[in-house]
């Protein structure tokens, strides 16, 4: 097909699609409207199980099995990555240049790196009180480590990033939060993945149960899971190249 | 009242745009960011089905238990699809990259036929 | 919250919708992915606003360093492996 034909094809169908989404639109609640049947319940059992963030309590408690799909997925995905961006045969690693930074560029990082690895701490362990947890500190204290190769450059990223121990870490955070999950039949009619720990009081730093724990490894799989993304990302873009750039 | 319905449109809108970016692409890099796009609206028509007017976030930090809320399941949905997203468009460019490391190409139109 | 709170905040969602509606065409009609990648680093910023407008904090936080750091570096630094690749 070629490109004109196949852009007229879905012009039609995004034509009809679009005209039948805008009336079935017209068919749902209001926007902002005040039917929430299942969030209304949700929230109820978060504040029953003595969790103040009611998301946290919707992703670890209340549909902990839901978020161990998506943990195999996330797994599943770095682990497809890693397999197809590996060093082929045929290519050879060449050390980038050495650049120069401004000082002042430098201090920026230096000062900035320890900040941002303690706001994903924070949001980490007070992710079952306010907004945060494993997700966001993971990949706000990923995103930050690479804060060392702009402000520095990619020798130190290198060297404060080891890649096969975040490669053992990632696999342990997700393996930690399946084993977790065991925790749950040591309830009487425990379940997998059943919050079983006590719940302690609501907005106090020990409550949520297990959920600190879940957030913990979690934070592990998926800060460790996406610097090790970017660090063979990095590679591919600057460091590995083909038999055939050498010789040309 | 038009702000009724205006956030789904606009998901449905996102929807639309992003598939016209992946259909019309002619690099598959930006087939691969088209389809960022095409995830974001479900994001977008999620947490527009949980909102509730006047509602304050799901979180009890420092509000009485009988706040009224926005749902906080959609919300649990979109956060752990956020992440999860992003590393699935990490597998996808791997992939883009082994198909111009074997073909030389990132034009899909010019990916024909099978090589090893 | 009065309705002139209400219909503030009513009036910010509908920019915040519109806005963000806007550059998600932007993106999807970039062909260079190099710029994709930069207006897609401007729509995670304007995702993450509007989540925030959504009342959805948690879901904000990531988008924010997904959208505006991950996903488009990810995009660059393909851009660059592949160019590479090219100019041999």
């Amino acid at each position: 097909m070629s490109r004109r034909v196949r852009t007229w094809v879905f012009l039609a169908a995004a034509a009809v699609l679009g005209v039948a989404f805008a009336a079935a639109c017209t068919g749902l609640p209001d926007f902002g409207g005040e039917r929430h049947p299942y969030g209304d319940r949700a929230a109820a059992a978060a504040l029953r199980q003595q969790i103040a963030n009611a998301v946290a309590s919707v992703t670890f408690d209340q549909r902990g099995f839901d978020t161990l799909g998506e943990e195999l997925m996330l797994f599943g995905a770095v682990l497809g990555t890693i397999v197809l961006l590996r060093r082929a045969p045929d290519e050879r690693r060449v050390r980038p240049p050495r650049v120069r930074v401004l000082p002042s560029t430098r201090a920026y990082g230096t000062v900035l790196l320890p900040v941002v690895l303690l706001t994903a701490a924070y949001l980490v362990a007070h992710g079952h009180l306010t907004p945060g947890g494993g997700f966001q500190a993971g990949v706000i204290a990923a995103s930050g480590v690479h804060l060392a190769y702009l402000a520095a450059d990619y020798r130190v990223l290198e060297r404060i990033r080891p890649t096969a121990a975040l490669d053992v870490t990632h696999a342990a955070g997700a393996a930690a939060y399946a084993a977790l999950g065991f925790a749950g039949f040591a309830a009487a009619a425990g379940t997998y993945l059943r919050n079983a720990a006590p719940h302690g009081t609501l907005r106090e730093l020990a409550s949520g149960g297990l959920v600190p724990a879940f957030n913990t490894a979690v934070f592990a799989a998926v800060g460790a899971g996406v610097v090790v993304l970017l660090a063979h990302f990095l590679d591919q873009a600057l460091e590995i190249e083909s038999a055939e750039e050498r010789s040309g | 009242m038009i702000m009724d319905v205006l956030p789904y449109l606009t998901a449905g809108w996102i929807f639309l745009v992003g598939l016209y970016g992946v259909v019309t692409s002619s690099d598959l890099i930006h087939t691969v960011g088209s389809l960022a796009v095409t995830q974001s609206s479900t994001y977008v028509l999620l947490l527009a089905i949980g909102y509730r007017e006047g509602g304050t976030a799901p979180v009890y930090g420092d509000t009485s238990a009988r706040t009224p809320v926005v749902d906080p399941v959609v919300q649990a949905m979109a956060l752990t699809d956020v992440v999860v997203g992003a590393t699935v468009t990490a597998l996808l460019l791997a992939l883009v990259l082994q198909a111009a490391k074997r073909h030389g190409t990132t034009d899909p139109d010019q990916l024909t036929g099978l090589r090893g | 919250m009065t309705a002139q709170d209400a219909d503030l905040l009513n009036y910010l969602l509908a920019v915040s919708l519109i806005f963000t509606a806007v550059l998600a065409t932007v993106a999807a009609v970039t062909r260079d992915p190099v710029r994709q990648a930069v207006v897609l680093a401007v729509l995670g910023g304007s995702l993450a606003m509007l989540f925030t407008l959504l009342q959805a904090p948690d879901v904000a936080l990531s988008q924010l360093a997904v959208g505006t750091a991950v996903t488009p570096l990810l995009l660059l630094l393909t851009a660059r492996a592949v160019k590479r690749r090219r100019q041999r």
